[in-house]
């Protein structure tokens, strides 16, 4: 007696999330905090899904010429480092402590800030800058990273992310 | 893992359709599975296949779309146009490996 083989299925790569969107707001500008939005875009971008960054408040310095390279992490304030508070205020703690999450990141292949923001417009990513932050911080277009979009209102967001999940970091 | 035919080739494979051996897959398989995702390979796709199978077999994972990127040379850019939308899932289809494990 034989037995009739399967034909093997077929992924489905292009019928679920064909029109699926993700908004992402970078809110923050600590070296810790910057990659979650980082690494979930590209994901998504990877997963087919159109992505939009919003970048505001101190998420500014993810996106600032200045800054964007050189975010810091402090163990201040922040329990899940198991040491004990005082020693986060201790001089030169916050670049001892960057300088080590900075290799750890770089150890298992993930990119600084500037790269992966390259690497997320390639893959078809928007960055966008806030408008109010913008003029808080007296910043303008060329102040940022060139990869940047436009600066733009929290409307022009929200109507531009129409229909979109949406992730505040 | 169960046993499943592809165009006459008796392969195993997992429940989406992703290969699970190593060894089974060919260059004339890898036809079969680009035209059913709706791909048709060019030597710009074969050059990313061929660097996925080499790193698989050196380093028993499959390479994230930034590896083939960074380690491979081929821009992120062109991968996308390459295997639209999902690069990284199609082209670890067709080169008859595993999804990429890598969140980056």
């Amino acid at each position: 007696m034989t037995t009739q083989i399967a034909p093997a299925p077929i992924p489905k790569f292009d019928e679920a999330d064909s029109g699926r969107k993700l908004a992402i707001i970078c809110s923050k500008g600590n070296l810790d905090m910057a990659y979650p939005g980082l690494v979930l875009a590209n994901a998504a971008l990877g997963e087919g899904l159109e992505v939009h960054l919003f970048f505001t408040f101190w998420g500014f310095d993810m996106i600032s010429k200045k800054h964007m390279a050189h975010l810091k992490f402090t163990p201040l304030g922040n329990t899940a480092t198991h040491m004990p508070q005082g020693l986060g205020g201790v001089p030169g703690m916050t670049s001892m402590a960057t300088s080590m999450m900075r290799r750890q990141i770089a150890s298992i292949g993930v990119p600084g800030v500037p790269e992966f923001l390259e690497q997320i417009t390639d893959a078809g990513g928007h960055l966008w800058a806030c408008q109010m932050s913008a003029d808080m911080m007296h910043l303008h277009k060329e102040d940022l990273y060139d990869r940047v979009e436009g600066i733009i209102n929290a409307s022009d967001f929200i109507e531009m992310t129409a229909g979109a999940q949406l992730l505040f970091i | 893992m169960p046993l499943a035919s592809i165009n006459g080739n008796q392969v195993h494979v997992d429940e989406e359709g992703f290969l699970t051996e190593y060894g089974e897959w060919t260059e004339p398989l890898a036809q079969v599975l680009a035209a059913q995702i709706g791909v048709e390979l060019t030597e710009a796709h074969w050059k990313a296949i061929r660097f996925l199978r080499s790193d698989y077999r050196e380093h028993g994972e499959t390479a994230t779309i930034r590896r083939v990127s960074t380690v491979g040379g081929i821009a992120t850019k062109e991968l996308f146009e390459l295997f639209p939308k999902k690069p990284g899932k199609k082209m670890a289809y067709i080169a008859g490996l595993p999804k990429p494990r890598g969140c980056v």
